[in-house]
């Protein structure tokens, strides 16, 4: 099977004149498959969103250096023009956010947010399009949809207004839906909503999933393969059973000692990862995790690991469980 | 006696219309009738999702809000009679560590100076060394005290306002989401941290947060709160082992585990539709609009009260009407129609003229 999406050796800096460039992601390479899920997981600031917006080509026009192949069906999307990305944009490929309020129109009827690119990108006339998002509404559980067409956004609560999203960019059937912290904002029962939502969406469309986030729980039960970032990097990367079953990066490793459990022993010290990733940003070379990492050599400071793919994608000098 | 004990308190924000002549047009019942008591020592946990008065409850036992209606009592005292110099002592007593350290700290103040602002607040008097002491205590590099918040991570700004917290010698800390913006990885420093400085200064807590696996780690006991009220109390072992409210259940099987096979296993509750506005509290048990086990009788018309069932170890309390058949599995869980809340409902808000279409907004 040929992967849908493969990116690699994605390169983003930051540029600003009078100041040396600051590197977001670090030569992130990965592949989804079709009608796969694939996680993206990691703290604040390794550098999950600004891969999304690279690859969705929504990085800020100015200010930055994007490096790298991103090919979708194997076509190159860095080597489209705008025009044509906007073109795919939508139909191939499509994003939600974490703050729907944000990505929707707040002065434009949610109806016609969705009604609009139904006919911009299928062709469809006002009608047919005004049936077609009652469809669509009702697909994604939002409740008596012919009369939520009229509704602004800040008339829905935030489960509905992401219900609302995911509507508009599940209109033209995209093959590719990338998720970008869907959930972080709500609670956790309008949270299992959305996710048994795209589950199911993923399920009967075949549509594939990029799921961004930074909670492990979520990547646990929905992911097929999951990504761990850190840094800018990719460190480790398996399927979920094997990735939780036996971490092999230190990193992966700490954060999920770090995380109480709802059936873990109460009341003992959790084994937390010591630092924070601000400790050393900005990283030159040799490995982003080195000064908080129980298992660092000598090597870790001044080599960066060399990614190693040997059952699981690996990134480490020493990881976890080596001799 | 307990350290603190609470009592019917209610917290009702009038929702008031008109800009020359404002009139109250209704209520946002934030909090209405909970009582609770926190022994010295203990940990008392707080979860519910958002909008259901947590945050309010945490201020109203601070004297920081007015409530409405009830007691507080601390220390066998009853909070609300304290005025003037008093309440000032008082208050020494019970501080507060909050969600955003960096919103609660002064930007343009080091952490010297923030921390001999709290005692001197207080007529307490700290030399270097005790302020030393305190930035020890918590984990803060050395060299702190002459840095300034923003120097900080998000994880040491919040250990910053711990030890603001901590440096006029509390008996009770209420900490209302206090990790819930730092990474897990972080977070963890924060909660061991915590724990450490309860056992060796013999700290009562109040902990306040959404996250149930959060609350269950530091807790000795929860409460679980919907729109409001505590549908259910017991002791943080007991509670998830048996969650008896259909509310606790449903919150429990939404929390994702980062392990696999148990998520593969796990059967979810899902909750239809939204939380309902507290302005407009259904009727009766609150959680009818959306309990998979509502019953014709009662559920939309008698609000339930915490009650002990036979059988439940001691402190266990659920206020649900039909508990012993839902435990005993004699009534099953159905489906239940999403009723959606206007979040517009009760506030009157403008919405633009019909657009006929976006390029006409958008002025494409
Ligand atoms: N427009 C920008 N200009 C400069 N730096 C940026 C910009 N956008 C992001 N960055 C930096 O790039 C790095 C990666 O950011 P990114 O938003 O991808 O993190 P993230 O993994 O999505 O984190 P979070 O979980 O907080 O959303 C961060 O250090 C951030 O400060
Ligand atoms: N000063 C106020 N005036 C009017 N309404 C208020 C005020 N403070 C809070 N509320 C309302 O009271 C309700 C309870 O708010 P509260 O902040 O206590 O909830 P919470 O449980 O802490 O939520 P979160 O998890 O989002 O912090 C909400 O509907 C809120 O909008
Ligand atoms: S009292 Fe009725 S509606 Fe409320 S939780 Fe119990 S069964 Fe559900
Ligand atoms: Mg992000
Ligand atoms: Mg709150």
């Amino acid at each position: 099977m040929s992967a849908l999406l493969e990116v690699e050796d994605l390169k983003v800096a930051f540029t600003r004149r009078g100041e040396p460039d600051s590197v977001a992601v670090d030569g992130v390479s990965f592949d989804v498959q079709p009608g796969e899920i694939v996680g993206l997981v990691g703290e604040s600031g390794c550098g999950k969103s600004v891969t999304s917006l690279a690859i969705m080509r929504l990085l800020p026009e100015r200010g930055n250096r994007v490096t790298g192949s991103i090919r979708m069906d194997g076509d190159e999307l860095t080597a489209l023009s705008d025009g044509q990305l906007r073109e795919r944009r939508g139909r191939d490929l499509s994003m939600i956010f974490q703050d729907p309020l944000s990505s929707l129109n707040p002065v434009i009827t949610v109806g016609l947010q969705i009604t609009e690119v139904l006919t911009r990108h299928r062709g469809m006339d006002k009608k047919a399009a005004r049936a077609e998002a009652v469809e669509l509404l009702d697909r994604v559980g939002i409740p008596d949809p012919r009369r939520r067409l009229d509704a602004y956004p800040h008339q829905l609560s935030g489960g509905m207004r992401q219900r609302a999203l995911i509507a508009i960019a599940l209109a033209c059937s995209p093959r590719l839906l990338i998720a970008d912290e869907p959930t972080t904002a709500l609670d956790v029962t309008i949270q299992a909503q959305i996710l048994d939502l795209l589950k199911q969406l993923v399920a009967e469309t075949g549509t594939a999933l990029v799921m961004i986030t930074h909670d492990l729980g979520v990547v646990a039960g929905l992911c097929d393969r999951v990504n761990v970032l850190y840094g800018g990097r990719i460190v480790e990367r398996a399927e979920r059973h094997e990735l939780f079953r036996a971490p092999r990066h230190p990193y992966t490793h700490g954060l999920l000692g770090s995380i109480p459990r709802l059936d873990g022993p109460p009341g003992e010290d959790l084994a937390a990862i010591k630092g924070s990733v601000n400790d050393n940003l900005p990283w030159t070379s040799a490995c982003a995790f080195a000064p908080r990492c129980p298992n660092a050599l000598e090597v870790c400071t001044s080599v960066t690991p060399a990614p190693v793919e040997d059952g699981r994608f690996l990134r480490c000098h020493n990881p976890v469980g080596a001799s | 006696m307990s350290l603190l004990e609470v009592e019917d308190l209610a917290v009702h924000f009038p929702i008031t219309q008109g800009t020359l002549v404002s009139r109250t047009v209704g209520h946002v019942y934030a909090v209405d009738g909970v009582s609770l008591t926190i022994e010295q020592g203990e940990t008392y946990g707080l979860v519910g999702e958002s909008g259901c008065g947590k945050s309010t409850l945490g201020r109203a036992i601070l004297k920081l809000t007015e409530p409405t209606r009830g007691s507080v009592r601390f220390d066998g005292r009853d909070v609300a009679a304290l005025k003037g110099e008093e309440l000032r002592k008082a208050r020494r007593r019970f501080q507060m560590v909050f969600q955003d350290p960096l919103s609660s700290l002064d930007p343009r103040q080091s952490v010297e100076s923030l921390l001999q602002e709290g005692m001197k607040a207080h007529g307490l008097t700290g030399g270097h060394a005790r302020l030393q002491e305190l930035v020890d205590a918590v984990g803060l590099p050395k060299g702190s005290l002459r840095r300034y918040p923003h120097e900080f991570s998000g994880g040491q700004r919040q250990r910053i306002g711990i030890a603001r917290a901590l440096c006029v010698e509390p008996d009770l800390i209420v900490a209302d989401e206090p990790v819930s913006a730092l990474d897990v990885s972080v977070q963890a420093q924060v909660l061991n941290l915590l724990s450490r400085l309860q056992a060796e200064l013999g700290l009562t807590y109040l902990v306040i947060a959404h996250d149930l696996a959060v609350v269950r780690h530091v807790s000795d006991r929860v409460g679980v709160m919907y729109l409001g009220g505590i549908v259910e109390e017991a002791p943080a072992g007991d509670l998830y082992a048996d969650p008896q409210h259909p509310y606790t259940k449903a919150l429990l099987s939404a929390v994702p585990t980062p392990d696999p096979e148990a998520e593969d296993r796990r059967e979810r509750i899902l909750l239809a539709g939204d939380l309902p506005s507290p302005a407009a509290p259904p009727s009766g048990c609150r959680f009818h609009t959306r309990c998979p086990w509502r019953q014709a009788d009662r559920c939309a018309t008698e609000r339930p009260e915490l009650r002990q069932l036979e059988g439940a170890p001691a402190g266990h309390r659920v206020a649900c009407h039909h508990a012993e058949a839902i435990k005993a599995g004699t009534i099953r869980p159905h489906e239940v129609d999403a009723t959606l809340v206007d979040e517009a409902a009760g506030f009157p808000v403008d919405g633009p003229d019909h657009a006929s279409s976006v390029q006409e907004i958008l002025g494409r």
